[in-house]
């Protein structure tokens, strides 16, 4: 416990010395963020715009408070022009052109050319004709209701790109982290000079760990302070608490990716580079740069077996959807799981020489 | 095998062999406590592997070794706090400070800070305590890796060639830090390629040369026994070669290389006579046999560094 204790400090005062170190670590992910932040600040939500094409009833049957509520999220024009705003549609001008072809009959035009706003307009043509439907069925309405129903569905952009970008930072800094110290520590005959000292395997792994930990908690409390600024707008819902468990496990998960990989690796050249390889390309894949709902189906299957995939999916329940411990349960099982399995695989690997 | 009380290390036909390589092959020593040890030989010889197998960071192929009565393989936890290691190349966790790199190890053994920053100053290192060890000369360093060697108190101290590459300063200094080491009554074994540091520092020394102890003693015993000439020698020119060998006879061997006149000489009294009749004993130098002749007389080749 001692060792544990004396080597995480030694490591801890070693790593806050290293500006590229607290640099990769911290202000990296941190910077995407803020950029992404940037670059994406109502990127989803983008208010789409639809152009009415003659008489519409359920558009024009709208109360002005109604058309208000509706104006949040979705912009009507009338162009009674067909052709003209079948153009604007097929040029990206407007988002859809929607006309009424008989009675409770509508067709809406939209362009396949931007997958994304044909597929918001729809959404939203359709949560506005189910209203009226209710109304028309006598039920009472709840016009309030609906939009705001209509933006929690829209997924903001924060909403996945906290969850997405953490979960990369944390993967980054647990695959690397750990795996580096000891190829370091190996390397430089640190490992050699403590194996001469009465401390267990045990210490020597588990301070690279907690230090490793430790920086997952910094990351996640910086991601979270950042993303709930009122400039980026995340709400944190219920449970949210529950992402420093989900946090802590992958961060655990990762590190024992990493420390299969440094397990390998000669120097720490190697042990990066192998860390890269795999992190990089497990990112892209597992959508945390940008959701996967348009991405080919087989993405979305290879996904599915990304630890970093499951990680980020959970967080964003937890922190944005108002789910629960049943959100994030099997997910953090799942995390430690695979960490015990590929652990033992490591520590069956490990040695403290390189010869 | 047990070792009797006295012994700090028994070894007994020890081999490592790495591929091709014999580099360790069939060393059997025993080190007394308090004894100051020396293992010389040339690069290659083999004695940071049979360190390295002493202290318990290589299994032997055959042999066994028993320090102060316990065994080094496999990890020892018993051992380990009662033996002081510093490896031949230093080992020191990186961006810390002399004064936090002590007091890493002094707690990984359990010893307070106060200890740690008296063996600080112990080594003269007082006034380099908050520098980082990557910015230390090689001097400096190689006494901070000595200081965590030592700061838990060990009873057995390995140095595996502490003064290589210090200049002859720095190097003096050092012997004076490990005769003190030693004068504590620990037990102090050294690996060394200088033959004077040897023969300055050791109790005893065993000459090491591919993989094997060619011969173990006191370096005095060592040199007498091997019964060299006295090298005598005077300015080039006091006397010419062919008068002295006309004089000397079968006596001595003499040779000038047009500095020295150098007689290598059983009967040194006979050279110094002739010397002292023909008023030549300006620039005299006289010089016993040295481990570097016991050296060449172990290999039959000069030794070299
Ligand atoms: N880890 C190793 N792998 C392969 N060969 C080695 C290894 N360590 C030492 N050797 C070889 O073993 C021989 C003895 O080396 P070493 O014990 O380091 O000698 P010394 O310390 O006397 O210079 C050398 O020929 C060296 O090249
Ligand atoms: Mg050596």
């Amino acid at each position: 416990m001692k060792a544990f204790f004396s080597l995480s400090r030694a490591l801890l005062v070693s790593n806050s010395r290293d500006r590229t170190w607290l640099f990769f670590t911290v202000l990296f992910p941190l910077m995407f963020l803020l950029l992404f932040g940037v670059l994406f600040k109502g990127g989803a939500t983008a208010h789409s715009t639809v152009l009415q094409v003659g008489p519409v009833r359920v558009l024009d049957s709208m109360t002005a408070a109604q058309r208000a509520e509706l104006g949040r999220t979705l912009t009507v024009r009338r162009d009674d022009d067909l052709a003209d705003a079948l153009r604007k549609v097929r040029d990206g001008t407007d988002d859809g052109a929607l006309q009424q072809t008989g009675s409770g009959q509508l067709l809406l035009h939209f362009s396949a050319g931007d997958q994304t706003r044909a597929a918001t307009v729809q959404g939203l043509v359709q949560v506005v004709v189910q209203q009226t439907d209710q109304e028309a069925t006598g039920r009472p309405p709840a016009w309030t209701l609906t939009t705001a129903q209509v933006e929690d569905q829209s997924v903001k952009p924060i909403q996945y790109l906290t969850p997405g970008l953490l979960g990369w930072a944390v993967a980054t800094s647990g695959t690397f982290s750990a795996a580096l110290t000891l190829v370091a520590w190996r390397r430089k005959r640190i490992l050699r000079r403590l194996r001469l000292a009465p401390v267990g395997l045990s210490g020597v792994i588990a301070a690279p760990t907690a230090v490793t930990l430790l920086v997952a908690l910094v990351q996640t409390a910086v991601f979270l302070g950042v993303a709930t600024l009122p400039y980026y707008g995340l709400r944190l819902t219920g449970d949210w608490w529950l992402a420093v468990p989900l946090v802590l496990s992958g961060s655990l998960c990762f590190m024992s990716i990493g420390l299969l990989a440094g397990s390998f690796a000669k120097t720490e050249n190697a042990a990066q580079s192998a860390a890269q390889l795999i992190v990089l390309p497990m990112a892209f894949l597992s959508g945390s740069f940008f959701p996967l709902d348009y991405a080919p189906g087989w993405v979305q299957d290879v996904a599915q077996v990304m630890p970093l995939h499951h990680l980020a999916a959970a967080m964003q329940d937890v922190l944005s959807r108002g789910k629960g411990v049943d959100a994030a349960l099997p997910t953090i099982g799942g995390l430690l799981a695979l960490a015990a399995v590929l652990c033992v695989v490591s520590l069956r690997l490990f040695r403290w020489d390189d010869t | 095998m047990t070792g009797d009380d006295d012994a700090a290390i028994t070894a007994d036909g020890l081999r490592k062999r790495y591929g091709a390589v014999q580099a360790v092959d069939g060393v059997s020593l025993s080190v007394r406590r308090g004894e100051f040890f020396g293992l010389l030989g040339p690069n290659g010889a083999g004695k940071t592997t049979t360190l390295e197998i002493l202290e318990g960071l290589r299994e032997p192929d055959e042999g066994t070794a028993t320090l102060l009565g316990e065994r080094p393989w496999p990890r020892n936890p018993r051992l380990l706090p009662r033996i002081g290691v510093q490896l031949q190349a230093s080992a020191f966790f990186e961006r810390l400070t002399a004064r936090e790199q002590l007091a890493t190890f002094a707690s990984l053994y359990g010893v307070g800070l106060r200890r740690a920053e008296e063996m600080l100053a112990r080594v003269g290192l007082a006034e380099f305590a908050g520098t980082q060890a990557e910015r230390l000369s090689g001097g400096q360093a190689q006494r901070l890796s000595i200081a965590c060697a030592l700061v838990h108190e060990p009873e057995l101290v390995f140095l595996d060639e502490p003064t290589t590459g210090l200049d002859p300063q720095a190097r003096r200094n050092l012997w004076d830090l490990l005769r003190e080491i030693n004068a504590d009554g620990r037990t102090v074994v050294l690996t060394t390629h200088y033959l004077d540091e040897a023969e300055i520092l050791c109790d005893r020394v065993a000459v090491m040369d591919h993989g094997r102890l060619l011969r173990t003693g006191a370096p005095a015993a060592l040199i007498r026994e091997l019964d060299a000439p006295t090298r005598i020698s005077v300015p080039s020119g006091a006397l010419s070669v062919d008068e002295a060998r006309t004089v000397l006879g079968e006596g001595a061997q003499t040779t000038d290389d047009g500095v020295s006149l150098v007689f290598a000489t059983r009967s040194p009294a006979s050279v110094l006579a002739l010397l002292g009749e023909r008023g030549a004993l300006n620039g005299l130098e006289v010089r016993g046999g040295t481990l570097e002749d016991v050296f060449l007389h172990l290999t039959g080749r000069e030794y070299r560094e």
